[in-house]
């Protein structure tokens, strides 16, 4: 035992001496990527921010920043303007709807194949194809059904008597029918991975459960859901981060209308970055973003003590 | 009892199939569309099942659009980006997780750490420097940012870490070289998780829309999604279009699905956060 730590440290010491040299080219690709891909362009983009910069004059000129330079002005702006807090309220609009129905949607999925009956791999394989589909293709394929006249949606909706909507070209239908996609699209993902979570709960729980008396449904309640608490919240956590970023459902299907009932920021970055190259305007939107995601990952990570259960 | 377990069983199952069935409804319309006429688009009533198939809207989608050319530009693009998220994913793994060395966590922490940065935020500057190098409209512009995959890395630092310390000192008093090790020992031992990746990295560049948007403007460069974007401008209602076009894309994917599902299966927690 003694000799044997000795050696370790022996050898630590003698690692530690050309560790950097060894490792560096193992090294080297992902740091080049790193400062390339998101360290470079972090601090750029924080700089554009600050600037009127319009996409036209060359970023490398001599002087740029000096005479484009404006301060806080583009997040001073983007505060003040009406369109800003209706996107922020599009997305609540989009998140209270979402997360809700896509958890309930993932629960069911996930109690489902958690069951040991037959022909269960057949129903994993079917919850799943949507979430192999791409955002484009199951945005495409949505619009085509929910096409007001001629749509699958209301079709089915008619045969039951019921009238549908305009669904996309109603301004008041246009944000449920993108959370119904969305949470067609997402139930099969988040069920899986509360299956791997129902899956790991220890089994004595529920045989204690059974010698007691509990039924199904109270099983359900009082053992799995507390169980899974931590799975929830991951889920949770993810689900809120893709909310914010809500953009190719936005973009194929209604492009931010009608009268801009879907305009979220993502969308909007891209307008103003790539429509009319207002880059700098661009920038700062991107960092609201990016600020708006880190407060509401950070106030879920404090506040997840209230509500989830790690079983130790 | 018996009846009590029998009622159990149709209401599992039929749960279960309205599950399937909403699940599968849009495909079948899918399906359905791209098979009808221009004219039997607009019909009252609704034309569940075509009365005249025709294959108007796969030859309109292919030779309208050089749709051959999209799919090829979109497995090379895929397979090139998931062999380098891989190995460099790879080689940095293998240095966090199997040697020593100064400011190995630090470094660690700041690749975990530039998971939190929105891609939209470093989109903007990554566009004008992709541009000034003259890389818009190049498969390169798409491929390279494989390079930095942190959340790979993450996912192979977990299971370099599991390999046993021996196992690696062994190979090295045999007169092995660290690149021997990481390529004769490292790598083998990471073939289940390198599996998993490949097939989740995979799925991601395949339906990446907001980057390749951005840079692929050639009709001749596009990748699935954005020429069906670009279709979804020029025949907005010409749904038989739109629908054969996504059928094509979703092909490749399904068909891998089928083949590697334990895979995906194992792999899907990896996916859980989207760039």
């Amino acid at each position: 035992m003694n000799t044997n730590t000795m050696t370790r440290q022996k050898k630590k010491g003698k690692k530690r001496g050309s560790g950097l040299l060894v490792a560096s080219p193992f090294l080297l690709p992902s740091l080049i990527g790193l400062l390339i891909f998101s360290l470079m362009p972090l601090i750029i983009s924080g700089l554009i921010s600050l600037t009127d910069w319009n996409g036209l004059d060359q970023l490398t000129k001599p002087g740029f920043f000096q005479e484009h330079f404006i301060g806080l002005e583009n997040y001073k702006t983007i505060l003040s303007t009406p369109e800003f807090w209706n996107t922020l309220g599009n997305t609540a609009e989009y998140i209270i709807l979402y997360i809700p129905s896509m958890l309930a949607a993932s629960l069911l999925v996930a109690y489902l194949l958690s069951r040991p009956r037959k022909g269960i791999g057949t129903f994993r394989v079917v919850y799943y194809i949507p979430v192999l589909t791409s955002w484009v293709a199951a945005s495409l394929i949505w619009k085509s059904v929910l096409a007001p006249q001629y749509g699958a949606m209301n079709g089915i909706l008619e045969f039951f008597g019921i009238q549908g909507p305009g669904w996309l070209l109603d301004e008041d239908w246009a944000m449920p029918a993108i959370v119904l996609v969305s949470v067609w699209k997402d139930m099969g993902f988040f069920g899986l991975i509360l299956l791997s979570g129902i899956v790991g709960i220890n089994k004595t729980y529920y045989e204690a459960a059974e010698i007691d008396g509990a039924n199904g449904w109270t099983r359900f309640v009082k053992i799995t859901l507390p169980l899974l608490t931590p799975s929830l919240f991951y889920v949770v956590v993810v689900a809120m981060i893709n909310s914010f970023q809500l953009f190719p459902q936005v973009m194929i299907m209604t492009g931010g209308g009608p009268n801009k009932a879907t305009e979220v920021m993502v969308e909007r970055i891209y307008q103003y970055g790539f429509r009319y190259y207002r880059m700098g305007y661009a920038a700062a939107f991107s960092w609201l973003l990016f600020v708006i995601i880190m407060a509401f990952t950070a106030i879920q990570m404090k506040g997840q003590k209230r509500w989830v259960h790690y079983d130790d | 009892m018996t009846t009590k377990k029998r009622v159990g069983t149709v209401f599992f199952y039929g749960v279960a199939i309205l599950l399937a069935v909403i699940a599968l409804i849009p495909f079948l319309w899918m399906i359905s569309t791209s098979f009808k006429s221009r004219g039997a688009l607009m019909s009252i009533p609704i034309e569940w099942i075509p009365e005249n198939p025709t294959w108007d809207a796969y030859i309109k989608v292919f030779s309208k659009f050089p749709f051959a050319k999209t799919i090829a530009n979109s497995l090379f693009i895929s397979v090139s980006y998931t062999a380098i998220t891989l190995l460099s994913a790879a080689m940095a793994a293998f240095a966090f997780a199997k040697l020593r060395f100064t400011g190995s966590r630090v470094i660690f922490g700041g690749y975990l750490a530039t998971m939190m940065i929105p891609t939209q935020v470093t989109m903007i500057p990554l566009f004008v420097i992709m541009t000034k190098l003259g890389l818009k409209d190049t498969y390169a512009s798409v491929i390279m940012p494989s390079i930095f995959r942190p959340f790979a890395i993450f996912l192979l630092v977990q299971q370099m870490r599991t390999i046993p310390e021996d196992l690696l000192a062994a190979a090295r008093i045999d007169g092995a070289g660290v690149f021997q090790v990481f390529r004769k020992i490292a790598l083998p031992l990471c073939i289940p998780s390198l599996a998993t990746l490949s097939i989740t990295t995979f799925m991601e560049s395949w339906n990446d829309y907001l980057w390749p948007l951005l840079m692929l403007g050639d009709k001749d460069k596009m990748t699935l999604p954005i020429a069906l974007s670009t279709l979804n401008g020029q025949y907005a209602t010409e749904y038989n279009v739109l629908m054969a076009g996504s059928l094509i894309s979703m092909v490749p994917i399904i068909v891998i699905y089928i083949i590697a599902q334990r895979q995906f299966k194992s792999g899907m927690m990896a996916g859980g956060i989207k760039g």
